[in-house]
């Protein structure tokens, strides 16, 4: 299998921190990949790196082979990677309809086709979506009186329209209700496995990550400190000191 | 939808027959016309889009002044025109004036486009209030540095080209600005009707709500910031040219670059009437100008200590505007669904 | 564009000492800016309406025979009032919404005050003669009336004591507090309302002694308060929010750099200029971030 993201030796520094030093990791195609770590540890910023937000100061970025670090936040989505936020961003003043259709990609993207009327079979597929996240019965709400909760739900419905080819998950489950938790694990596997995308997933819930992933970076204070299969890092020492804050 | 059709054909021939129904208003109701335009057109940038800008008046002072420079500069010497104080040295025949007025005109749209695109890139990079103070400073530099001008008459100013006496008195010359005003501002309506409901009126949207995401989304934001003023200087230029035709004396701070009136205006009128809607603006432009009509000569003097005091009361008090009002009264009749349980839950820290 | 100034060294010292004592005075005005900005978030329009109207007060004893210069006391102390007032009455309510909301309220205030003044002063323009004599340097070559040193002096007085009191005094501390973290300070009990209307009216004071400063060397009128909060806006957001010397050097910087463009460009263009000068300051800022993939905040 091809890796379809490859982080190469990437350093990141705001002033005298170092968020990120020397992160080199590959996720291969079709895989759910974890990446975990205690807080402050540079997991965001990272994502933060991978799409595009900040440059980097040091290393490349691979994805589907072209280097992207050069790259603006647009371009990299559209190649096919996105990320969905930790505090959840959607567009509030919009009901979850629209937020849905403003999120579809235009069958083509050149200067004029921003006037054309918005196809209705993208209607179908917003409702289908909303309905897969358990969002139907909200659909006509403003996407700003939904709960925190639901709004982690209906950004990662707006990150499918999208058709992403990799999605990054900045803690898809931080605020949701630990009953609904399973729910939003069984989800995401089918996310992966029927819409083909892969995940790398931020998450502070091992039980959720160790079920999900089939690999998993562990970061601490800004570098890769432990990877492997879940039950390695289960029982990696350096990952339990970095938990427990032995240094 | 039928209501709809009902209501356009209401104002369709409200507005065709009101030259002959309210002969004495022509010029007042032809100010509502340009007011609507200003407070539609700035609607796209701060209501649709989120970028309050200040600077619309930019477009609005250019038009002004393109329009009557192409209109006299076309078959007079622009300098000599100004220097002498217009009419008195050239007189246009019909057809020149009539030709020079809608190539000017057509102008007066075309070249604040182009300015619009020119900056755009660089003012629209901006944001919140930094966007707002910058796009204050373009449109009160704009004034100041058009006062420095000889050519277009400088502090002074200069007279737009006189309307030809012989094809008509200054009734027809009323009709005949009336009119062309009441189909600009028509235009603009239909134009911005038909672009919200394409994919262009929810990615203005999405801009507004959250401009990160849409980035992170795959939308080229810049282009369509760009576009949307691209589309207001358009419209704001021509409603300039004809205000400058319609008033006869172009002043650059008072009249042209009329900052503290017209761009004032623009902003009230689209919260007034409630910005982010279709409506909004062009309910704010009216009640406005009936208020500004009715009013100003009991407060005489005060005028616009009235207006500031409107300004303060509308923003601080008021500032989801009439639609607002009205969208959060019956929001069954605008298609909304407003779960109360959820809106009462969201908890303001 | 008249060039004249580089080819006569002693124009340039004395276009620049002229914008160094007229840069200082902008200092003071961006300082209570400055100020507010960073204590309630507001960015206040009307910063130019409220210097003027403190410069009216000077005018008005100045009418009334007593010397203008005892404004730098009288008007401070009006204007405190003036801007508690509105801090009561409009002010709170938009201290915790967007910006922009802010924005529009203080411009609907600066529109209220210029007609205001305007109705009440009348629009002639006006000076209060303080008749404090000229200094000459340079073998008579450069002037520098004295009123204007007096006004740098001043105005670097009461910058230099507005520090020591916000270091040293409680209202100080529980404004910075405010400043740093508004919630935090309310639940150990300082009361931001009060807080936020002290900032407004100590804002409002810094205005009128600059204004006071402004009417015995320049010029008073009801309509040139916008130049004055651009100049200040500029001057903050060139500086920094918690840079004193930064401000004190910006306000000197632009100036100079007033002076020079009224040598070149024409008194005409003066004004143009500063909103000009705004214009591309922001724009190289955004091209500057940009580069980063960031923008102002």
């Amino acid at each position: 299998m091809e890796s379809i993201l490859k982080v190469n030796q990437v350093y990141k520094y705001f002033g005298g921190v170092k968020a990120n030093e020397n992160i080199s990791l590959t996720v291969k195609q079709g895989d759910i990949v974890g990446l975990i770590g205690p807080n402050g540890s540079g997991k965001t910023t990272l994502f933060n790196s991978i799409v595009g937000t900040h440059p980097i100061d040091k290393g490349s970025i691979y994805f589907n082979g072209k280097e992207i670090s050069t790259y603006p936040v647009p371009i990299i989505a559209k190649l096919g990677l996105l990320r969905t936020f930790q505090q959840t961003r959607i567009y509030n003043k919009l009901n979850c309809i629209q937020n849905m259709l403003i999120s579809a990609k235009p069958k083509n993207d050149n200067y004029f086709s921003v006037f054309s009327k918005i196809p209705a079979e993208l209607n179908n597929k917003a409702e289908d979506l909303l309905g897969f996240v358990g969002l139907y019965q909200k659909r006509k709400l403003r996407a700003g009186d939904l709960s925190f909760g639901q709004q982690k739900l209906l950004e990662l419905a707006m990150a499918l329209m999208n058709e992403p080819k990799m999605l990054l998950l900045d803690e898809p489950t931080a605020g949701i209700n630990p009953t609904l938790i399973n729910g939003i694990i069984d989800r995401l596997i089918k996310i992966n496995k029927e819409f083909n995308i892969t995940l790398l997933v931020i998450e502070h819930n091992m039980r959720v990550i160790m079920s999900l992933a089939q690999k998993i970076f562990c970061l601490a204070h800004g570098e890769l400190i432990a990877d492997g299969t879940p039950k390695e890092i289960k029982n990696d020492k350096r990952v339990i000191d970095a938990y427990l804050g032995v240094q | 939808m039928k209501n709809n059709i009902l209501l356009y054909l209401i104002i369709l021939t409200l507005g065709l027959t009101a030259p002959f129904l309210f002969p004495a208003f022509k010029l007042q109701i032809s100010i509502l016309w340009i007011l609507i335009i200003l407070s539609l057109t700035w609607d796209v940038q701060g209501g649709q889009m989120g970028y309050n800008t200040f600077g619309n008046i930019l477009f609005f002072g250019i038009g002004m002044y393109l329009c009557s420079s192409v209109q006299i500069g076309l078959f007079f010497p622009l300098s000599e025109w100004t220097a002498s104080g217009g009419e008195k040295t050239f007189v246009h025949t019909p057809t020149q004036f009539f030709q020079g007025f809608f190539i000017g005109l057509i102008l007066a749209g075309i070249v604040p486009a182009l300015v619009a695109a020119f900056i755009g890139y660089g003012i629209l990079g901006l944001r919140g209030h930094y966007f707002a103070i910058c796009t204050l400073g373009l449109g009160i530099a704009a004034g100041e540095i058009a006062g420095g001008i000889e050519l277009i008459g400088a502090g002074q100013g200069m007279t737009s080209p006189p309307w030809p006496k012989r094809i008509g008195d200054t009734e027809l010359r009323s009709e005949f600005f009336y009119y062309i005003c009441f189909l600009l501002m028509v235009c603009t309506f239909l134009f911005l009707r038909w672009a919200y409901t394409t994919r262009f009126g929810l990615v203005l949207n999405a801009i507004r709500d959250n401009e990160d995401k849409a980035e992170a989304m795959g939308i080229y934001t810049m282009r369509y910031k760009i576009t949307g003023w691209i589309v207001s200087a358009f419209f704001v230029g021509m409603a300039g040219g004809l205000m400058g035709n319609m008033i006869g004396y172009i002043e650059p701070v008072e009249t042209a670059f009329a900052g503290r009136t017209f761009g004032v205006f623009m902003v009230l009128m689209a919260i007034l009437g409630g910005k982010g809607t279709l409506w909004g603006p062009i309910i704010g432009a009216a009640a406005f100008h009936i208020f500004k009509e009715g009013f100003w000569t009991f407060f005489l003097g005060w005028q616009y200590v009235a207006l500031g005091a409107l300004i303060v009361i509308v923003v601080v008090f008021f500032p989801e505007g009439i639609m607002g009002w009205l969208r959060e009264k019956y929001p069954e009749k605008f298609g909304e669904i407003i779960d109360e349980e959820d809106r009462k839950s969201q908890v303001k820290l | 564009m008249d060039l004249l100034i580089f080819q006569i060294p002693i124009l340039m010292v004395q276009a620049s000492l002229d914008g160094i004592l007229l840069g200082i005075l902008f200092a003071l005005i961006a300082y209570g800016m400055a100020l507010q900005w960073g204590v309630m978030n507001i960015i206040n329009i009307a910063q130019g309406e409220l210097v003027i109207l403190g410069g009216y007060i000077a005018y008005f004893m100045y009418q009334a025979g007593i010397h203008p210069a005892y404004g730098v006391i009288v008007s401070p102390v009006i204007m405190y009032f003036v801007g508690w007032f509105l801090y009561r009455t409009i002010i709170f309510k938009v201290v915790d919404r967007d910006l922009f909301i802010s924005i529009l309220a203080t411009f609907g205030i600066s529109i209220l005050t210029q007609q205001l003044m305007n109705f009440i002063f009348g629009s002639d323009v006006v000076v209060a003669q303080s008749n404090f004599g000229t200094t000459f340097l340079f073998n008579y070559m450069v002037t520098l009336p004295n009123a204007k040193i007096f006004a740098a002096g001043v105005s670097i007085i009461f910058a230099v004591f507005l520090v020591f009191y916000m270091k040293n005094s409680k209202l100080g501390r529980a404004i910075r507090a405010t400043a740093q973290n508004a919630r935090a300070a309310k639940i150990l009990g300082v009361d931001t309302e009060k807080v936020y209307a002290a900032t407004f009216g100590i804002n409002a004071a810094l205005c009128g002694v600059a204004g006071s400063l402004i009417a015995i060397t320049f010029t008073l009128h009801p309509y040139v308060g916008l130049p004055y909060t651009v100049r200040s806006f500029m001057i903050v957001i060139v500086a920094g929010l918690g840079n004193l010397p930064g401000v004190a050097l910006s306000g000197m910087g632009l100036g100079i750099f007033e002076e020079f463009a009224d040598y070149i460009l024409g008194t005409e263009f003066r004004i143009g200029s500063v909103f000009m000068l705004l214009v591309l300051i922001l724009v190289y800022r955004r091209f500057k971030l940009s580069r980063k993939r960031e923008y102002l905040k």
